[in-house]
């Protein structure tokens, strides 16, 4: 594991605010957004980050609780994962 | 985007909706330095030795878990053959060393623990027998032990000596374990060329040409095979073929980088991927599933044998490029009472166990988690072993026989295990006998193809 890189997907029926409150959130978290996409994808809304960490005092668990905790609230599935899972996967 | 979004997505629902895991993160552990001439002493040694190195393994593990987001099932362990550690132990059995096992994978809180077991493919010592002996009280006793005994490597030939011993010994577990339909024997495996790394249960032991410690990776993912072959549209086999390699190669992947992970975090060796498709009785995660999938009305159709060899071939050939360090049993597994096609292929009578048979010369393991008759002689034991191990040997494969002689029940009945472990219908057995045959005992010589040097 090289860096301290993540994937953010949220994945669940579109309303409003909820790019605001994720990245609220995350700003808490003092996590950064290097890229964005957004897209519904049959009738889903998606939406997929690369977000990096800040290297010291970061805990992925409590950033990945409080990220779930906020998509529950929305009605949306959040998950926290880091790059390397999709990197390894489909590149080599 | 830096990482293509439908990559990302295509994981995802891998894990959501397909059943991809890594099965299990097996930790190999040494036990050769252990011995005493005390059994107490070396069961206090090899406590300490376990609950050691194990120590952080399940934090780890489920660290590596939510890092990543892909599930892990099972943290496992292997140990030395505890017929090669405690052989010169001066006690009449090893029962004790079990229940010593048993203790430490609890305290370690990992789900299995495997190597009580014996390698006697050409002959057994003292200590092989004192084990073997010791099998049935040993799977009565515990919870997390599982046993295996290696009887025949086509280097070798067949020990039918061993071969006969192990039909009695099934019958006994059974016995033992009455009330639960028999369960010890779903943690016994019998064994023609054992591998020594293997992570998978209930046949994983840490053989005695490997390192001090090791963290071994058992990936599966049938139901990610399963989708990927439904979505063609009219495919050919060579097409079939080639998706099965192509998802192969992503499952391995993920593995590779989780083992790596673990052992980097632990600070031990990393050992071998086993890809293996390892069903689970959740819908849709069974190997039953691709054959049919691929076109069989049912499994166990003519020409089952035909889609299985070309489904574990296209596994080996997506694993071996996604990685170097593939070994162990990679492969299809067929295990019947963990898989919910092949339970419903037993029930409408479209899959027998000659056709079982047949499928394990050209898969990965053997005849597993077969549940037959109680009133099976242990002879008919035997001799479904010696069938089996003779696949195995001329061949040059591993197989193996993990069978259930379902303690007062017969053909109608099914039992039940329940967890990964399933449950499963009593198969028949043939009404004839092989007892002379077994009770001839001696060797079946190695074959010609052992002649290699």
């Amino acid at each position: 594991m090289a860096s301290s890189r993540f994937i953010i997907t949220v994945i669940g029926s579109d309303r409003v605010g909820i790019v605001a409150r994720i990245t609220t959130v995350m700003a808490n978290f003092n996590v950064n957004i290097v890229d964005i996409s957004q897209t519904i994808m049959q009738g889903i809304f998606t939406m997929i980050m690369l977000a990096e960490a800040p290297q010291e005092t970061f805990d992925l668990a409590a950033f990945q609780e409080a990220m779930g905790a906020e998509g529950k609230s929305l009605g949306v599935e959040v998950k926290v994962q880091h790059e390397d899972a999709f990197r390894f996967m489909h590149r080599i | 985007m830096l990482i293509n979004p439908n990559e990302i997505l295509e994981t995802i629902q891998m894990v959501r909706m397909k059943h991809l895991d890594i099965r299990t993160v097996t930790m190999g552990i040494s036990l050769r330095d252990c011995s005493h001439p005390d059994i107490e002493v070396f069961n206090e040694n090899i406590y300490e030795k376990i609950t050691g190195r194990a120590k952080e393994l399940v934090r780890t593990t489920n660290e590596i878990q939510s890092l990543y987001g892909i599930p892990i099932i099972n943290k496992r362990i292997s140990v030395t053959p505890i017929a090669v550690a405690a052989e010169s132990c001066r006690s009449p059995d090893f029962v004790s060393v079990a229940k010593t096992m048993d203790e430490a994978a609890k305290d370690a809180q990992v789900d299995f623990i495997g190597g009580f077991s014996a390698l006697v493919h050409k002959g057994a010592t003292g200590g092989d027998l004192k084990l073997i002996n010791s099998i049935p009280e040993a799977l009565a006793g515990t919870e997390k032990v599982c046993s295996s005994v290696n009887v025949a490597t086509t280097r070798t030939g067949i020990n039918m000596d061993a071969v006969g011993l192990m039909g009695g010994i099934i019958k006994k577990t059974a016995d033992l374990t009455a009330d639960r339909d028999g369960i010890g024997c779903a943690k016994l495996v019998i064994f023609a060329n054992a591998p020594e790394d293997n992570p998978f249960m209930a046949g994983a032991f840490h053989g005695i040409g490997e390192p001090e410690c090791v963290i071994n990776v058992g990936v599966s993912g049938p139901g990610v095979v399963n989708a990927a072959i439904s979505e063609l549209e009219n495919p050919n086999l060579t097409e079939i073929s080639e998706t099965i390699k192509k998802t192969a190669f992503k499952i391995t992947r993920m593995g590779e980088m989780v083992g790596r992970e673990v052992s980097r975090r632990l600070g031990v060796e990393f050992g071998i991927l086993d890809l293996s498709l390892a069903p689970t009785p959740a819908i849709g995660d069974s190997v039953a599933a691709i054959l049919e999938a691929m076109g069989l009305e049912r499994c166990g159709a003519h020409g089952t044998t035909a889609a299985l060899a070309l489904l574990n071939d296209a596994v080996k050939k997506g694993g071996a490029m996604a990685s170097s360090s593939v070994g162990g049993l990679s492969g299809a597994f067929i295990p019947v009472s963990e898989d919910a096609g092949m339970i419903e292929a037993v029930r409408v009578g479209a899959l027998s166990l000659e056709k079982l048979e047949a499928m394990t010369s050209v898969c990965s393991v053997g005849l597993d988690m077969i549940a037959v008759p109680g009133d099976t002689p242990a002879s008919t034991l035997s001799a479904i072993i010696a069938d089996e191990m003779a696949i195995g040997v001329i061949n040059r494969k591993t197989t193996a026989v993990r069978i259930i002689p379902a303690p007062g029940k017969g053909v109608g009945d099914s039992v039940e295990f329940g967890g990964l472990l399933g449950n499963a219908p009593i198969m028949p057995v043939s009404a004839f006998s092989s007892e002379v045959f077994v009770k001839r005992g001696g060797r079946i010589p190695a074959p010609i193809q052992s002649l290699t040097n």
